[in-house]
C-alpha cells in the first residue's frame, strides 16, 4: 500500500488530519468564489461591440463594490492564517512524536537501490539489509538519511513525509508503524535513468515477529545444504560478484550493491523491479540491463545448469 | 562642432555602409525633415510608415529592427517551442497510459520530461510574454517604437539560436537528461558525463541573456516613451502588469544564470561550487535555482493577469474596478514572490522553524491575488457583456487557476508538502497555475489582439470548438493527478508497476491530453486560416478603450503618425479632449517623443536608430561563443573577437544618420 490517503502512523495520520481541514476549507472557497464568478458572469446583461462603455467608475467611487471585496478579501485573509496556523499546529505535532526506545537505522541511499543499517550500542548486533525495512509496530523509528551518489527522497505516503538525502548532509525522519503491514516506498527526488525503479518496502510486523526477523539477519549466511548449493556458491565466489556484493559469512565482501545476506528473505528483487522468484532472479542476473536499463549490474552469462545452481544457493539464503 | 561626422571614413565604415547602410533608405542628406500635422495627411502617414518599415529582401529581414516584425517572429518562435514541447508531453502521456509500458525507455523518457520543462518555463512561457509586450506595449502607451530597437532586435535572435541549439542537441541524442531543475550532483560532472547538461546550462545562458535584456528594454519603453499625458496611474493594467514583470526578470534571472555558469565551471573547468566532498554544497543550486524559479512563476503568471484586465474590460464594457488596488496587487506579488523559494525545499533538511516563515509568505501571496479575482468579479457583475471568444478564454482563468491556487495554498504547509512534494499532485498544480493562469489567458489575448496586427478576425466558431475541447480535455488530464499523487506516484517516473492500481487515473489522463491537444490543434489551424480567411477587423473590433485601438489595423509601420495626447486611463472611451495629438514630430525619418517618467510630459525628441544586420550578426557571434565555450573553454577568448567586431559596427556612427540627426536638431 502506497497512499497519502491511508495512513498506517501517526505521522501519516496526523497529515492526512491537516489534508482533511485544508481540503474542506480550500472546497468551501473554490464553490464559493466560483458561484459569486457564475453569479456575475450570469446577471450582467449582454452587450455588443458597440455598446457605449460605462465610465461611471472614472468619475466616482463604487463604495458598495469596494465594500465587497474589502469583505472578500479580509475573509481570505483570515482564513489564510487559520491554514497557517492549522499548518504550524501539524509542525508541533509530528515534532513531538515520542522517541523513547527509538529503533536506529542507517539509510543510504544508492542509484537505484537502498541500503539499510541497524544500528545498535553492541558492534556484533548491527546487521545490513537492502531495499527491505522491516520495522516493530507501535516503536518509533529513526532514520539516518545518507546518500552515497547523488540527491534522492525516501517516500512512504502511508507512514511519514517525505526526506531528501543530500550528499555531503545527514538528515533524520521519525515515524511510527501503528498498523502492521506492507508498506511500499519509493524514491520520490529524480535521481537519474532509474529513477522509477527504486522502490522499497517498509514491513511492519508484531515486535516478537520482529525481534526474530532481527535475529536471523544478524546471522551469516546459511553454509550450503546440497552440492547444487554448494555448486552455486563456488560459482558465486569465483565470479565478478563479489566485487560488488557482500554476503555474511563468506569471502563476498563487497560494498557497491545490495547486501545478499539474506536475499532468499526479501519479496523483490533490484529495488522493487522483480518478484523475487527463481525465473526473475535468473533472468536478472543474465540480463538486468533489459529489465532496469542503466542498473550498474552488468549481466552474466551461465550455463543453464550453473545458473539453476547460483539461483538455489541465493534463494536459500534466508 | 566635430561630432561623428566629422570622423575620417575608414575602410571599415566603407564596408559597413556597402553592406548595411544604403539597405534601407535613399539618402535624405541633411534636408529639413517633413513634420506631422494633427490630424495628419495620407502624405504624412504614407512617409512615415516608409521611414520606419523594415527593409526587404533577405538581409532586409534580418535586419528588421521594428517592433512589430521583432514581436510577432518572437511571439510566433514561442508558440514553436510551445508546440515543440507539447508534443513531447503527448509523447510522455502516451507513455504513461499502461504500466511498464515499452514504448519510451528511460534514457528517451528523462530526456522528453527535461526538454519539456525547460522547453516550457525557457523557451515558451516567459519569452511569449514578454515578447507579446514587445508587439503591444508601444502601441498601448502611444509610442512610435520599442526603445533599444536594435538591442531588441539582437534579444530576439539570441533566444531563436538558444532554443535552436538545445532542440538540435536533442535531435542528435544529446538532449538534456536531469530535468529542467537540473539539481547537482545528478546534473554534476561525475554523474552527468558528456556534453548533454552542458547544452541545458548553456541555453540558460541565451534564454536568460534575451530575457534581461528584453526587461531593460521594455523599463525603457515603459519609463520614457509614454504618450504625453499618460501618467504612472493612467497607464492600462496591461503595461503595469509586464512594468512589475520586466523588474522581476531583472532581479530574479541574474540568480539562475549564476547558478548554469558555476555549474558550467563545475562540469568543464573543475570549480567545486556544488561538490560536497571539495567544500561545496549540493544545496546552494537549489537555493539558486528557487530564488530565480519560484518568482520565475509569477513572472509567466502576472502578464496573464495584465491580459485578463485588458480584456475583461473590454467585454465587460468598463473600466476594471479598482484601478489602484489592482496595481498595488501586482506589486506586492512581485515583492512577495522573491520570498517563498524555500517552499520547494521542504524536504531538505533546514531549520523546521525557518520553513515557517516561507510557509505564511506562501500563503500571504494569495491576498493580492484574491484581491484582484474579487475586482475583476465586480467588474464582470456591474459590465455588459459582449460574449466572445477572447473573453471565454480568459474567464477560464477563474475555474482553472482558483483551483490550482488552492492547491498551491496545500503545498505551502510542510507537513503538507512533505507528502505530496515531488509527487503528481504537484504537476496537477502546476499545471492548473501555469496553464490557467498564463495560457488561456494568453490565447485569449492573442485571439483579442489578433486583428490588430493581421487586420482580420479570427474564426469565433473554431474559437469555441478550442475553447471547449481544450478546457474539458485539460480537467480531463490534470485533475486526476492530484489523486494519483495522494496515492503516491512520485514525479518524473517513466514507467510504473502494475500493482501500484494507478493505470485507470493514468490512462484517463492520457485521454485527457489527447482532448486538450485537439483544442490546441484546432486554435492553431484557426490562427493559420484567419490570416487570409478571417473576416476584416477595421481598427477597432471590439470597441477597445486603450490606445492600440486607436491606430489602423494592422497599424502603420510608425504606429502612430500623430502621436496622441492621452487625458485619462481609457483614452478610446472618453470624451476627445484639446490636445488630442501632438504636431510636429518629423515623419520622413526616425524621430520619437521621449516624456518623463511620472508625468509623462513631453520631455524631448529622439532621433531612433536605422535596420542593420549588425544585431544579427552579434547575435551569431555570441551564439558562436556559447556554444563554443560547451566544448573548451578557450572558445570564451577566441569567441569574444567576433562579437566585439559585430558589436563595434553595430554602434559605428554612420555619416548620413549623423547629417540627419543634426538636421533634425537645427530644424524649427
Amino acid at each position: 500500500m502506497q497512499d497519502v490517503l491511508h495512513s498506517a502512523g501517526v505521522q501519516a495520520g496526523h497529515i492526512l488530519d491537516l489534508w482533511r481541514l485544508m481540503l474542506g476549507v480550500c472546497a468551501v472557497v473554490f464553490a464559493a468564489v466560483l458561484l459569486a464568478f457564475l453569479w456575475a458572469v450570469l446577471r450582467a446583461p449582454r452587450a455588443g461591440r458597440d455598446t457605449s462603455p460605462d465610465l461611471s467608475a472614472l468619475q466616482h467611487n463604487e463604495p458598495r463594490l469596494l465594500r465587497r471585496v474589502a469583505w472578500a478579501t479580509a475573509l481570505s485573509t483570515l482564513l489564510l492564517f487559520g491554514l497557517v496556523g492549522a499548518s504550524v499546529w501539524t509542525d508541533r505535532a509530528l515534532a513531538q512524536l515520542p522517541l523513547h526506545g527509538a529503533l536506529h537505522v542507517r539509510v543510504t541511499a544508492h542509484q537505484w537501490w537502498w541500503d539499510l543499517q541497524y544500528d545498535d550500542a553492541e558492534p556484533s548486533r548491527i546487521f545490513t539489509t537492502a531495499n527491505e525495512l522491516h520495522v516493530p509496530v507501535g516503536r518509533p523509528v529513526i532514520l539516518t538519511l545518507l546518500s552515497d551518489d547523488v540527491i534522492h527522497s525516501f517516500w512512504v505516503p502511508s507512514l511519514a513525509g517525505k526526506k531528501d538525502l543530500i550528499p555531503g548532509r545527514t538528515a533524520q525522519l521519525q515515524f511510527r508503524a501503528d498498523r502492521a503491514g506492507t508498506y511500499r516506498g519509493q524514491c520520490a527526488e529524480f535521481c537519474g535513468a532509474q529513477h522509477a525503479r527504486m522502490a522499497f518496502r517498509v514491513i511492519a510486523e508484531e515486535p516478537a515477529a520482529y525481534e526474530a526477523w532481527a535475529a536471523r539477519q544478524r546471522q551469516p549466511a546459511a553454509p550450503p545444504a546440497d552440492a547444487l548449493r554448494q555448486r552455486g556458491q563456488q560459482l558465486f565466489l569465483a565470479g565478478t560478484c563479489v566485487m560488488c556484493h557482500n554476503v555474511g559469512g563468506t569471502d563476498a565482501t563487497g560494498r557497491r550493491a545490495p547486501d545478499l545476506t539474506h536475499l532468499g528473505s526479501r519479496q523483490t528483487l533490484a529495488a522493487g523491479t522483480l518478484p523475487n522468484a527463481p525465473e526473475p532472479l535468473a533472468a536478472w542476473i543474465r540480463d538486468p540491463q533489459s529489465h532496469k536499463p542503466g542498473t550498474n549490474m552488468p549481466g552474466h552469462d551461465y550455463s543453464p545448469e550453473d545458473m539453476q545452481a547460483l539461483v538455489a544457493w541465493l534463494r536459500g539464503l534466508e | 562642432m566635430s561630432g561623428p561626422a566629422e570622423l575620417p571614413p575608414t575602410a571599415l565604415q566603407a564596408a559597413f555602409d556597402r553592406a548595411s547602410a544604403d539597405l534601407a533608405f535613399p539618402a535624405p542628406d541633411d534636408r529639413p525633415p517633413v513634420l506631422n500635422d494633427v490630424p495628419p495627411s495620407a502624405e504624412q502617414e504614407s512617409l512615415l510608415d516608409r521611414s520606419w518599415r523594415d527593409p526587404p529582401g533577405l538581409l532586409g529581414a534580418l535586419s528588421a529592427i521594428n517592433h512589430k516584425t521583432i514581436g510577432r517572429r518572437f511571439v510566433l518562435t514561442a508558440l514553436g517551442f510551445f508546440i515543440a514541447g507539447g508534443l513531447l508531453a503527448a509523447l510522455m502521456r502516451l507513455q504513461l497510459a499502461r504500466p511498464d509500458s515499452q514504448l519510451v525507455g528511460p534514457d528517451l523518457y528523462n530526456q522528453l520530461f527535461t526538454m519539456h520543462g525547460t522547453t516550457m518555463m525557457f523557451l515558451f512561457a516567459v519569452p511569449v510574454m514578454q515578447a507579446m509586450a514587445v508587439l503591444l506595449v508601444p502601441l498601448m502607451i502611444g509610442a512610435r517604437s520599442i526603445a533599444f530597437p536594435r538591442m531588441n532586435a539582437y534579444a530576439y535572435w539570441v533566444y531563436l539560436f538558444g532554443g535552436l541549439m538545445l532542440y538540435g542537441a536533442f535531435l542528435l541524442n544529446i538532449g538534456p537528461d536531469t530535468g529542467w531543475f537540473a539539481y547537482v550532483p545528478l546534473s554534476g560532472p561525475e554523474h552527468s558525463p558528456g556534453k548533454r547538461v552542458d547544452f541545458w546550462a548553456q541555453m540558460i545562458t541565451f534564454t536568460e541573456l534575451s530575457a534581461l535584456l528584453e526587461a531593460v528594454i521594455l523599463i525603457t519603453t515603459v519609463f520614457k516613451l509614454r504618450a504625453p499625458g499618460m501618467t504612472l496611474n493612467r497607464m492600462p493594467l496591461y503595461v503595469w502588469a509586464m512594468l512589475v514583470t520586466s523588474f522581476m526578470v531583472m532581479f530574479a534571472m541574474p540568480a539562475v544564470m549564476f547558478a548554469s555558469t558555476a555549474l558550467i565551471t563545475d562540469r568543464l573547468v573543475g570549480t567545486h561550487f556544488y561538490n560536497p566532498r571539495e567544500g561545496g554544497d549540493a544545496l546552494l543550486w537549489q537555493h539558486l535555482f528557487w530564488f530565480f524559479g519560484h518568482p520565475e512563476v509569477y513572472l509567466i503568471f502576472i502578464p496573464g493577469l495584465g491580459f485578463l484586465s485588458a480584456v475583461i474590460a473590454t467585454f465587460a464594457r468598463r473600466p476594471v474596478f479598482g484601478y489602484p488596488a489592482m496595481v498595488l496587487s501586482l506589486i506586492a506579488t512581485a515583492f512577495l514572490a522573491f520570498g517563498l523559494w524555500v517552499h520547494h525545499m521542504f524536504a531538505t533538511p533546514l531549520p523546521e522553524l525557518g520553513k515557517s516563515f516561507f510557509t505564511a509568505m506562501s500563503m500571504l501571496i494569495a491576498v493580492p491575488t484574491a484581491v484582484q479575482i474579487f475586482c475583476w468579479i465586480a467588474t464582470l457583475a456591474t459590465g455588459r457583456l459582449h460574449w466572445k471568444t477572447p473573453l471565454l478564454f480568459v474567464l477560464a482563468f477563474f475555474a482553472v487557476l482558483l483551483l490550482g491556487g488552492l492547491s498551491g495554498l496545500m503545498l505551502a504547509s510542510v507537513p503538507l508538502d512533505l507528502q505530496v512534494h515531488d509527487s503528481y499532485f504537484v504537476v496537477a498544480h502546476l499545471h492548473y497555475v501555469l496553464i490557467g493562469g498564463a495560457v488561456f489567458p494568453l490565447i485569449g489575448a492573442v485571439i483579442y489582439w489578433y486583428p490588430k496586427f493581421t487586420g482580420r478576425l479570427m474564426s469565433e466558431r473554431l474559437g469555441r470548438w478550442s475553447f471547449w475541447l481544450a478546457f474539458v480535455g485539460f480537467n480531463l488530464a490534470f485533475f486526476p493527478m492530484h489523486h494519483l499523487g495522494l496515492h503516491g506516484m512520485p514525479r518524473r517516473v517513466y514507467t510504473y508497476p502494475a500493482e501500484s492500481g494507478w493505470q485507470a487515473l493514468n490512462l484517463l489522463a492520457t485521454g485527457g491530453a489527447l482532448v486538450l491537444a485537439a483544442g490546441m490543434a484546432l486554435f492553431f489551424i484557426n490562427l493559420w486560416r484567419s490570416r487570409r480567411h478571417g473576416e476584416p477587423a477595421g481598427a477597432d473590433p471590439w470597441g477597445g478603450g486603450t490606445l492600440e485601438w486607436a491606430t489602423a489595423s494592422p497599424p502603420n509601420a510608425g504606429n502612430f503618425c500623430a502621436v496622441p495626447v492621452v487625458h485619462g486611463r481609457e483614452p478610446l472611451w472618453q470624451a476627445a479632449t484639446e490636445p488630442v495629438a501632438v504636431a510636429g514630430l518629423a515623419v520622413d525619418r526616425r524621430e520619437v517623443l521621449v516624456s518623463t517618467t511620472l508625468e509623462a510630459h513631453p520631455d524631448h525628441r529622439l532621433s531612433f536608430p536605422v535596420p542593420t544586420p549588425w544585431p544579427f550578426a552579434g547575435a551569431l557571434a555570441t551564439a558562436a561563443l556559447f556554444i563554443g565555450s560547451i566544448f573548451t573553454p578557450w572558445a570564451v577568448v577566441w569567441g569574444m573577437v567576433p562579437v566585439a567586431i559585430a558589436l563595434t559596427l553595430w554602434f559605428w556612427p554612420r555619416r548620413r544618420k549623423t547629417a540627419e540627426d543634426l538636421a533634425l536638431e537645427t530644424a524649427p
